[in-house]
Order: C-alpha cells, then structure tokens, then sequence
C-alpha cells in the first residue's frame, strides 16, 4: 500500500448528486413529483406513438367521436375519427419542443441582456431595463397574437415569437442579481487582475446568478407551453393538421355537449405539464435559493 | 428646496416627526412628477414597440394588400406612396405617433369607423369582467392568504400552496370551457355565454352571464393573490406593533381586521398594478370563450378579419391601460403610506 492512501484528498472529486442542492431537491416531493411527470410524459410522446395501433393522421368517418375506451382508441377519436391518444402524444412533441426551445432561446436572450444592464448599469443599464420596462407593459397575449397575425405561423415562428415574449422577467432577475454582485470583493479582484468585460460578465458574474436563471428558466418552459396552449387554441399558434395540444382544443368548444372528452383530454395534458414544470420550479428555488423562505 | 435638504435642515426631532405640511408636499410632488415623467418614457417606448409589430411582417402594412386578387406592383406601389409607406421609418414612426397622440388611430378595414370609437365601446363590458373578477379574487385571496399564514403549515396552508400552484398552471379556456361543461351543459344552471339573454336587459340577468366568466378569470389572481397575502400577513404578523396591539389586550379580531390586515394590504395596491397585464390578457381568453362583447372579443375578430388598425389600436390601448392602471396603483400607495412619499 502506497503512503498516499493515507492522504486526505484536498481536492475531493465533485459528486453532484452528492452535492446539498440535490439533496435538497429530492426531499422536496411536489418538485419530484413534477420530475417523475414530465419525465412520464416526455417518454409516452416519444414511444407512445410507437406503440398505438393508430396513426395520428389516420382518418376513419365510420368511426367519428368514438368516446373514450372504445376499442383500442383510450382517449376516444376526434370529429374526423383520428384517434385522440395518437394525437396527443404528437401534439405533446410539438408542444414540449416548442415549450423547451422557447425557453432555451429567450432565457439565453433575457440572462445576456440582464448582466450587461446590471454590469455595465448606468445610462445603458437604465435604457435595457426601461426597454424591459415597456415590453412587460403588454400583456403577453395581446403582444403574441398581434404577432402572430402579422407573421405566417410555422412552428420555429411560434417558438421565436414565443420567446420574444417571454425573456423579460428573466431579464429583470438576472439584472437584479448581477447588481447586486457587482460590487463584491471577486468582482473587484477580477477587475484588478486586469480581465475583460465579458471575461467578468459571463465567467465571474454569470456562474454566480446562475441558480435564480435556472429556476426562471423552469418557469419559463410552464410558461411559454401555456402561451402556445392560447395562441393555437385561439387559431394563431401551430396549424393543423400539425398537432398541438392548444390546437386540439380548438373546435372542442363546439362538441362540448356531445363530445366532451375532445376537450377534457389535451386540457388535462397541458394541465399536468405545466403544473409538474412549476412544481420542479418550485422545488429548484428551495434547492438553489437560500432565500427561498420568502415567497 | 428639495424634500430631503429641508428635512435634514430641521432639529433632530423634527425628523423623527416630519409634520412639516410643506416638506411633505414638496416630497409628494416631486414623487407625482417623478412617477409621471416615468410612465411617460415607458409609454413613448411602447409606441416604439407597437410601431415595430407593426412593421414586422414580411410586407410591412402592406402585406394584406398583396393577398387581394388582380393586385399589380403599380397598385401597391400607388397604395404605399398614399399611405406614406416609402418614406424613412423615423418620419413614419413621428407621423403615426402624433395621429395616436390627436386620438386618430385609424379607420377600420371592416365598416370605415373610427379604431378609438369601436374601441370605446368594447371597454366597458372588459372593464366590468375585470373589476367583478378582480374583486372576487381579492375577496377570496385575502382570506385564503391571511387564514393560511395565520395557520402557517397547517393542512389548509399546504392545500392553499399546492392549490395556488396548480391553479396558476391551468389554461384560462380550458378551465372556461370544463366550467361550462359542468356548470352549463350538465347541471344547466348557469348561461354558457353573451353578456345578457336577447330581449332582457335586466340587472340579474346581466349578473347572472357574468358570474362564470369572472370567477373563471378570477381562478389565477386568487392564486397570486393568496401567495402575496400570505408572505405580506407573515412580515406584519412578526411586527412589534402587532405584538403591542395584542399585549394592550385587544381581541384577536381586532388586531386581524385593524392592525394587520390593513398593513399587509397595503402592497397589495402594488401588486393590483403589475397584475394588470395578466388580467387583461386573461380577460382576453375568457372573454373569446364566453363569447363575451370586450375588448378581447374584439381583438380577435379583428384578428380573423385582418383588421390591422383595430389590431394595433387594441394593443397599444391594452399597454396603455396597463400602464395608467400602474400609476393610479402606485399614486394609491403614495397618498395612503406616508413612507413611500417621504423616503
């Protein structure tokens, strides 16, 4: 046996499930639970169409508004007799992906324009926010159908304009908190050290916001799969016979009294995967927030 | 003089008690400027904001034109040099800005009228849902709010999160049309849309259209609003003030209605304000799936029948709305809480 055995290790490799953050997180059981749901979720849209005998554009006259259990078709079949389930875990790809890219596109917009506003501050840093400001001033789905009329409506133009709505909160957190990092001691050592400005903003500053941007960014998927939720139900958001779960719900209205399961299933859908992001949210801010008690 | 200059002036007990009428007049007006002068800024940016929607499609404002049959590019150069459209943005912007600022903000593409008249007239009935919700929501949030952080951890305090959470993730239409379901369609109690049954005007009948669509619109505010409460109840429930009220022996009652429910209220004003977008949005869903004659009603119509300027009147009124909607909010605080005027 060698003497470096004996050593204590100065450098103990990193076990990030060992880590308190972690921990905490899987004792928070609503944030597990949301874990668990949308990781169900994620598989039944990815293998479900696989596995149903049915194909989500299959259309069948004979067998039009079939409710729920009949045959093979769980969730019943639509007005064109395509059947409900096939289409809604097509729909949950559309409207998971949408959800996801448009947070991926709009949390990477909000958190660069947060730090220069909050690093450089000042009259630039008045100017971004104020922008903030203004855009927050609309509410988002007059904002997003204005959009969206003007625009012809595929899904990457949904996801863009999605995310053109929905950056300023992030924004506004990544602001506040580079603000108030910006004055501390290895800000300070870091422009003594003679390192550029975006050597300070995105390696300095950014690792230490990062917690309130990953949590802004979970909300922000609840959110923007919401946001495509309204725009497709209200006609502008992903156009059939692409499915979505917004736009499966378009025509529900109508057969509501004869059909009521149209407009129960992808309700529920969207129901479930924006609570279960929320709820990991949720759990994330207790995790990584020590400030968490607050709200 | 300057509020603060004048008050550090003063012998030390004057600035524990700053009764001084004119110092605190002076404070309140330079507030009231400052705030004005602020919602001005970010109005003039929305215009910009709203100009920029309104130049992005592929066609700029013209776009609409080149759909319609037998159309030639003389034609729709002809229909650019009217309407103005081949000259620099920044001119564009200035002479659109100052037809908003004269109260011209177009005609209809759909029957000639003016865009502020028909907007006008859907105000109300939007206006109505919003407040008959919105009070709802309060009613409801403050009481969930405040019995949750008075019961802090309790059973009903962790339903009342979970609760809030869930309520905060349900699509308004998809809530609107399981209500109807149930409430119109199964139980038959409730009419599943209109502001009033033909041929009633009525007050109750009236009453009666509006109790679905506002409780459906009012579902996310309860939410918000109890979350708010309850952190708002926690901080004034841990003041020595609240402990002083209930160490002089007043009922616990007392203490809730005076003492702390006034207190914890208080940002709540605040809250009002920055929740306006939401509301109005959410007044939008609810109003297309109640079939209910508002503003959202409208927007969307307008949307179907490519009326751009009632298109855009509608979402600049919207931010414009939400906009004086923050300033009364926050002109509310500064004259009830004399701390925000004096700081």
């Amino acid at each position: 046996m060698t003497q470096s055995d004996f050593l204590i290790p100065t450098h103990a490799r990193h076990r990030w499930w060992q880590s308190r953050s972690v921990r905490r997180f899987a004792r928070h059981r609503l944030a597990m639970f949301g874990l668990v749901m949308i990781v169900v979720l994620v598989l039944a849209c990815v293998l479900g169409p696989l596995l149903l005998p049915f194909d989500d554009l299959y259309i069948d006259l004979r067998g039009r508004f079939s409710p729920p259990f009949t045959g093979y078709h769980f969730f019943g079949t639509d007005p064109l007799g395509r059947d409900i389930a096939a289409r809604l875990f097509m729909a949950g790809r559309i409207s998971l992906l949408v959800g996801f890219a448009a947070m991926v596109i709009s949390t990477v917009f909000g958190t660069v324009l947060g730090i220069a506003a909050g690093f450089f501050g000042g009259r630039i840093g008045t100017v971004l926010m104020r922008f903030v400001d203004a855009m927050l001033s609309f509410p988002n789905i007059f904002l997003l159908l204005a959009m969206a009329a003007f625009i012809k409506p595929s899904p990457i133009m949904i996801t863009l304009i999605i995310a053109a709505t929905s950056w300023m909160e992030i924004a506004r957190i990544v602001e506040a908190e580079v603000r108030s990092l910006r004055e501390r001691d290895f800000v300070v050592a870091a422009r003594m050290l003679g390192l550029s400005n975006s050597h300070i903003m995105f390696r300095e500053l950014l690792p230490n916001a990062i917690g309130p941007i990953i949590v802004a960014a979970t909300l922000t998927v609840a959110r923007a799969i919401l946001l495509e939720a309204y725009v497709s139900f209200l006609g502008y958001g992903i156009q059939p016979p692409l499915p979505s779960w917004g736009n499966m719900l378009n025509g529900a209205q109508q057969y509501l009294d004869s059909a009521p399961w149209l407009a129960i299933v992808p309700g529920a859908a969207i129901t479930l995967a924006v609570t279960s992001f929320n709820f990991i949210g949720d759990g994330l801010r207790d995790a990584l927030d020590a400030r968490s008690d607050m709200l | 003089m300057t509020g603060s200059a004048c008050i550090a002036d003063k012998a030390p007990l004057a600035r524990l008690y700053p009764t001084d009428t004119k110092t605190e007049t002076t404070g309140m007006l330079r507030y009231l400027l400052g705030r004005f002068w602020q919602s001005l800024v970010l109005l003039l940016l929305v215009s910009v904001i709203g100009f920029a929607v309104l130049n992005l499609a592929p066609g700029g404002p013209l776009s609409q034109f080149t759909l319609t049959p037998g159309m030639t590019q003389a034609d729709l150069d002809r229909i650019a040099t009217q309407m103005g459209l081949n000259r620099p943005l920044p001119i564009q912007y200035l002479d659109w800005l100052s037809h908003l600022l004269r109260g011209d903000w177009g005609h209809s593409y759909r029957d000639g009228r003016p865009v502020l008249d028909i907007i006008w007239e859907h105000l109300v009935a939007t206006l109505l849902l919003m407040g008959v919700s919105t009070a709802i929501a309060i009613f409801v949030g403050t009481w969930i709010g405040v019995l949750g952080a008075l019961r802090r951890y309790s059973i009903f305090d962790y339903a009342a999160t979970v609760g809030a959470m869930v309520a905060l993730s349900i699509p308004t239409f998809w809530f609107g049309l399981i209500a109807i379901y149930i409430f119109s369609l199964r139980l038959r109690w409730l009419p599943a849309g209109n502001m009033y049954t033909i041929g009633n005007g009525s007050l109750g009948d009236y009453a009666i259209h509006l109790i679905m669509p506002s409780i459906v619109l009012a579902l996310v505010n309860v939410a918000v609003w109890s979350r708010y409460m309850r952190t708002a109840t926690l901080d004034v429930i841990s003041q020595d003030f609240v402990r002083t009220a209930r160490a002089k022996g007043l009922s616990s009652r007392r203490v809730l209605i005076r003492h702390i429910l006034g207190n914890a209220l208080l940002p709540m004003i605040t809250l009002l304000g920055l929740q306006l977008p939401t509301i109005l949005g959410g007044a939008l869903v609810t109003e297309t799936v109640f079939t209910w004659p508002g503003m959202g009603r409208l927007f969307l119509d307008s949307l179907g029948y490519s009326d751009y300027p009632v298109v855009m009147g509608l979402l600049m009124m919207s931010a414009v709305l939400v906009l004086v909607g923050n300033l009364a909010a926050d002109l509310t605080v500064a004259f009830v809480d004399p701390r925000i005027r004096l700081s």
